[in-house]
Order: structure tokens, then C-alpha cells, then sequence
């Protein structure tokens, strides 16, 4: 069932995924969905372990709802399977999946009482009224909504209707929670507390997730793993970590965290890649790069805190003028013009808090390259044949 | 100063302005309503003498008891079969892809462009050629046909302002399809399909053009039954009639604001 390709490479290796299959809460087994000529999902291979939250990561259009839709049953594959529990949910409607959703405008029912919401899917289940009214009274209380049972959703605020929303999913203790990009309708503050209660309380009853959304800095906070999708296809699977760090290929190492593209060289030894840039040398992993042969342009992608401004004697990587501040309390990010090696400014992160007096605008500045996981990849067919 | 005195007459004018047409408006059934109680045989404007027995004369009047029994009949069929279809075409113009779909619209939404006489005698010379009398099947098929773009589209526009997540969470929920029509679709949808009906059992009990072809002695609507007497007879019993008619509608549409809300009624509601 591993699937050769770059497209699909996963940073786990292919045996776990085969052997964790058991306890998989949910599987795509070569999953696809095409509405007319466009291919919303394509042969898309994924595994969620129980318990796990898994983040569908991409920018819009990039088939995440799609996939979520299609484990909701909303939506039906074209071709492959998709399983919850071991069993094949192909031919299963929505209703008798076993599911909860958390939709993005929380999609609370207008006509009911919180506690007729939160209450419905136990009321679908036929689950007697004593026991109904604890179960609703416990789930409330887990997202820490008391005195609201005879409301009405209308008559609570945005984080309080997202709480209705996550409890009416959870009573019903479903197989798998969906979550379809939940905190884009809440303010800035009101996102990080309820990003953090949320991930608790999915902790707390370990309950499988999936969580959909096109914000990179929610996913590497939220996530147990993430699976990066552009145009219909699952890019990369693995940790926040290993996304952030070892990113498959280029599109995840520019989707997922701030990087800065620079252009240099590869020199090949034995099973070893070198990038040349400037004065200095960096070795990077080999096998993004297995088409590029030795003396070939290559793109280094680096991220800010990788970069730092060289000290006397250290080979310096680069030269740039700086040419903006972005104060952010904790650290400044610094841009650089260095037109040699990169088309678009650089972004440099100082933690050091008179970055902007120490290098004023117009400083022609040396770089070095600090940090071991430095990625290249090999240049984009366009910028190739310039 | 000028200034603040022309634009004060300017003010001054444009409230006599509203108020002349706001009368305008009302003026028609502010005569017919003090025409109504007028002590003599006439329809005169004002009234020199008072009287409310053009009321108990019109009440008594059989063709109008008849008429006024007719008329809830035919209007509680036509617009609850006109409910029942328009309700079911909204759907599949609403959720569904098919094949002429704009045609079918055009043809369901066609009776708004088609006179009323015409419709009336086009179900007249229907009815002859199949031999049917002019029965009470007749005027109800009629009147189905005239009232159904009004049901249509205010069931249409309700089901468009309805957020199909809110039936796809009903699902997600373990709600098999009919549950989610009674426990979600149906409630959420009830002020369109009330107001719908609504509006065409007002439609319905008020159409003249075409009922005055397809009725008969025996299936004769109030406002047939009204003009056949006023073909006759001149006196304010048809006044009194009027107003009656006024007092009821305002009553039925007050209530139904209460209960449902006009905006939601005449679909003006914001989404919230």
C-alpha cells in the first residue's frame, strides 16, 4: 500500500504506517474526487491514528475540505476508499457514520435551545431523557458554557457559539471529530485561547481529529501531524517538526513557516550535497535533490532564524543592504536587499532588541548560514532557463 | 438666515408633499369607508345622515354569504394545492441541476405575465370542451395556476436564505434525511410556506378577472358575488362589504406579523 513518488513521500517510514494500520481511526486509500474537469482530491493516501489530530494544511483550493467532506460523507469518491474504524465508509451515509463537525460558521440551529443543539444528535440516538440531560449538562460543562441550556445561539457571542458547537459534536462521542477551519471567524485573542482549550480538551478524551485550515502558524501549534495539500494532492505528512524542518519539496518549505529562497550551487561528494553560497558551504539532505547534478544552480531555502549577521571571520554567506525594520516586541525582522542571490528581500529575525540602531537602514551588512537543517531544492523549470 | 428659512419651507413643503400622497393612498378606502355608513340608499360621498344597517344588510345578503363561504373554499384549496406544488418545484429548482430548468421556472412563474381574463377564459372554454360544469374543480384548478408563482417564490427565497450546513450538521449528527426535513428543513422553512400560503389565500379571495369566468350561480367568489349586485343595486351595502373585507385582511396580516413577522413574510429578512 506505500505508494512510490515524491508527491506522497511521508518523513515516517512506509512500514509504520502499514503495520499502524489497525489502529487507524481513519483512512484514504487512493481517494479521488473530481467535480466536472477539476480534480478536487487526487489519489490521495493518508492514515489517522486514534486519538491523533491531524491537520489538513493548503492554501483554498487545495482539496483539504474536499477530503474532509468526503470523510463526513457529505461527498462521495469517484474512485479509492475511505475507512473509519477498519471498515470501508464508502456506501455509508453521513448520518450513520458516527461523526461530529464543527463547521466554520458553527452552523448552530437557529429554532433550538442551546440545549436542544448540544442535545440533538443524543435525541437522533433515541438515548432516554434523564440520560440525555446529564450527557448535555457534561458536555457544556467541558467547554465551560454554564447557565446558557435555555438560550438561544443568537443570543451568545462568537466563542460562545463555538462552544455549543465543539460540545453538540462531542456528546455524541464520535469516532472521528471534523473540524472545518473553526477559528477564522474569532478575533486574534479569542483564536489562541480557544485554539489552546481545544487542543486540551481533544487531549483530554482522546478523540481523533481533523482539523482543516489554510493558517501554517494553527497547524504547526495544533497539531499531533500534519498532511500539506496543494492542487488536489497530499504534499507531505509528518510532524510539525518534520514539516517545519525537513519540508519534501519546495512548495511545503515556502507554504509552512517564513523562508527566504537563495540562489547557489551544488557541489556533489560521495553521498554528500554541498551548496555553495558565497563563502560559505552548507550541507543539505540529498534526496530532494537527486536530479541536480554537481556544478548545477540550486535553490537554498532558509529560514530567518537560520540566518544571522556574520561576525569577524566567519565565512560570510552573503552581503545585503538593510532595508526595513519590523519591530515585533520580542525580536525584529529585518529585511535585506541582496539582489545577487535572491530577486525578492530577505527576511532576517534578530532577537537582539537595538537591532534597529545597530543596523539602520542602508547598512551593507555580511550573512552567515547558521543551523543544520537547511533545505535546496532544485530550481523552479521557469527560473531554470534564465 | 436666509438659508435656515428656505430650508425650513423646504422641510414644511416636503411634509405636506408626504402627507398628499400618504392620502392619496388611503383616500379610496377612506371613501368607501365613510361611504359605508351612509343612512340612505346611495353611494354618496359624505354621507349626510349615519347609519350601520348597510352592514346588517350586506351580512344578511345570501349571495354574499355564499360568496364569502365560496371564497374560503376556493382559497383554502387553491393556495394549500398551490403550497404543496409550488413547495415541491422550489425544491428542485433549489437544490437540483436539471435540464430545463430555466424553462420550467419561466413556465410555473408564467401567470404573472398572462392577463387574468385570459387564464379565466382559457379554463372557461376548457371546461366546455370536456363537458365539465363549472364547478367547484374548475375555480380551484383556476386559481391554483394564478396563486402558484407567489407561493413559489416566497417558498424559493426562504430556501435560499436557508444555510444547507445547518442540514448537513443535522446529518453529521445521525439525523437520517426525513428526520432532517421535520426537525430542521420544516421548522426553519415554516415562515415561508405560512406567509406563502398566506398571501395566496389573500390572492385568491380577492381574484376577480378570472373567477368571473370560471364561476357559476352556485360556485360564485365574493368579489363575483359583489359585482353582480352592484350591476343591480347602488345602495352602500357594497361599502359596508368593503370595509368588512379591509378590517379582515389588516386583522389576518396583523396576526401574521405577530407570529411570523412581516419581514420574514414579504422574505425582506437579513440573514443572520
Amino acid at each position: 500500500m506505500s505508494r512510490p513518488g515524491a508527491e506522497n513521500r511521508s518523513n515516517e517510514p512506509t512500514g509504520a504506517t502499514a503495520a499502524g494500520s489497525d489502529q487507524a481511526a481513519v483512512r484514504l486509500l487512493r481517494a479521488s474526487k473530481r467535480f466536472g474537469k477539476v480534480v478536487a482530491l487526487d489519489d490521495a493516501m493518508l492514515s489517522i491514528r486514534r486519538g491523533e489530530l491531524m491537520t489538513l494544511l493548503g492554501p483554498s483550493g487545495c482539496g483539504k475540505t474536499t477530503l474532509l467532506n468526503l470523510v463526513a460523507g457529505f461527498l462521495v469518491v469517484d474512485a479509492g476508499e475511505i475507512e473509519i474504524d477498519g471498515k470501508c465508509v464508502n456506501e455509508i451515509p453521513t448520518y450513520k457514520r458516527e461523526i461530529g463537525m464543527m463547521f466554520q460558521n458553527y452552523a448552530l440551529f437557529p429554532h433550538m435551545s442551546i440545549a436542544d443543539n448540544v442535545g440533538y444528535g443524543l435525541r437522533m440516538r433515541g438515548i432516554p431523557k434523564p440520560d440525555l440531560k446529564r450527557r448535555v449538562a457534561e458536555a457544556l460543562s467541558l467547554v465551560r458554557l454554564i447557565g446558557v441550556e435555555d438560550r438561544r445561539p443568537f443570543q451568545l457571542s462568537g466563542g460562545q457559539q463555538q462552544r455549543v458547537a465543539l460540545a453538540r459534536a462531542l456528546v455524541v462521542s464520535p469516532k472521528v471529530l471534523l473540524l472545518d477551519e473553526p477559528f477564522s471567524a474569532l478575533d486574534r485573542n479569542l483564536r489562541a485561547s480557544m485554539q489552546m482549550e481545544i487542543k486540551e480538551i481533544q487531549r483530554q478524551l482522546g478523540v481523533t481529529t481533523i482539523f482543516v485550515t489554510h493558517d501554517q502558524s494553527e497547524a504547526l501549534s495544533l497539531s499531533d501531524r500534519i498532511a500539506v495539500m496543494f492542487e488536489g494532492r497530499i504534499r507531505q505528512v509528518g510532524s510539525p517538526d518534520e514539516i517545519y524542518r525537513r519540508p519534501a519539496d519546495r512548495f511545503v518549505a515556502s507554504f509552512v513557516g517564513d523562508v527566504n529562497v537563495l540562489r547557489g550551487r551544488l557541489h556533489r561528494t560521495d553521498n554528500q550535497a554541498i551548496v555553495a553560497l558565497g563563502a560559505a558551504r552548507i550541507s543539505v539532505p540529498t534526496e530532494p535533490l537527486a536530479r541536480v547534478r554537481s556544478g548545477d544552480r540550486v535553490d537554498l531555502f532558509v529560514r530567518p532564524e537560520q540566518m544571522r549577521f556574520a561576525n569577524s571571520g566567519e565565512p560570510i554567506a552573503l552581503e545585503g543592504t538593510v532595508a526595513a525594520h519590523i519591530y515585533q516586541g520580542g525580536y525584529v525582522n529585518l529585511y535585506l536587499e541582496a539582489p545577487e542571490v535572491c530577486t525578492s528581500r530577505l527576511l532576517i529575525r534578530s532577537l537582539e532588541p537595538d537591532a534597529i540602531n545597530r543596523w539602520p537602514t542602508g547598512t551593507r551588512v555580511g550573512v552567515t548560514i547558521a543551523g543544520a537543517d537547511v533545505m535546496a531544492f532544485e530550481p523552479e523549470p521557469a527560473i531554470q532557463s534564465v | 438666515m436666509a438659508r435656515s428659512t428656505f430650508q425650513r419651507m423646504l422641510g414644511i413643503a416636503g411634509a405636506f408633499a408626504v402627507l398628499a400622497i400618504l392620502g392619496f393612498v388611503i383616500l379610496p378606502a377612506a371613501v368607501v369607508t365613510l361611504a359605508a355608513f351612509n343612512d340612505k340608499a346611495i353611494l354618496a360621498f359624505p354621507p349626510q345622515t349615519w347609519s350601520w344597517r348597510w352592514f346588517a344588510k350586506a351580512i344578511a345578503y345570501d349571495d354574499f354569504r355564499s360568496g364569502f363561504g365560496n371564497g374560503v373554499i376556493v382559497a383554502g384549496w387553491a393556495s394549500s394545492i398551490a403550497l404543496l406544488v409550488g413547495t415541491t418545484f422550489a425544491f428542485a429548482l433549489d437544490r437540483y441541476a436539471f435540464p430545463l430548468k430555466r424553462t420550467i421556472e419561466t413556465v410555473l412563474l408564467s401567470s404573472l405575465v398572462v392577463p387574468h381574463f385570459t387564464i379565466g377564459l382559457g379554463f372557461l372554454i376548457l371546461a366546455a370542451q370536456i363537458g365539465w360544469a363549472r364547478g367547484f374543480i374548475v375555480v380551484i384548478a383556476c386559481h391554483v395556476v394564478l396563486v402558484l408563482p407567489f407561493v413559489l417564490r416566497s417558498v424559493y427565497v426562504s430556501l435560499r436564505n436557508l444555510d444547507q450546513r445547518l442540514e448537513l450538521a443535522a446529518a453529521s449528527l445521525g439525523a437520517s434525511p426525513g428526520r432532517v426535513l421535520v426537525t430542521v428543513t420544516l421548522p426553519l422553512l415554516a415562515p415561508g410556506l405560512v406567509g406563502g400560503w398566506l398571501l395566496a389565500a389573500i390572492l385568491s379571495f380577492n381574484e376577480f378577472t378570472a373567477s368571473l369566468f370560471v364561476t357559476a350561480q352556485r360556485t360564485q367568489t365574493l368579489p363575483v358575488a359583489m359585482y353582480n349586485y352592484v350591476r343591480e343595486y347602488a345602495d352602500p351595502s357594497m361599502a359596508a362589504l368593503s370595509v368588512m373585507y379591509i378590517l379582515a385582511t389588516a386583522t389576518l396580516l396583523t396576526l401574521a406579523n405577530a407570529y411570523l413577522g412581516l419581514g420574514k413574510l414579504l422574505n425582506v429578512e437579513t440573514r443572520r
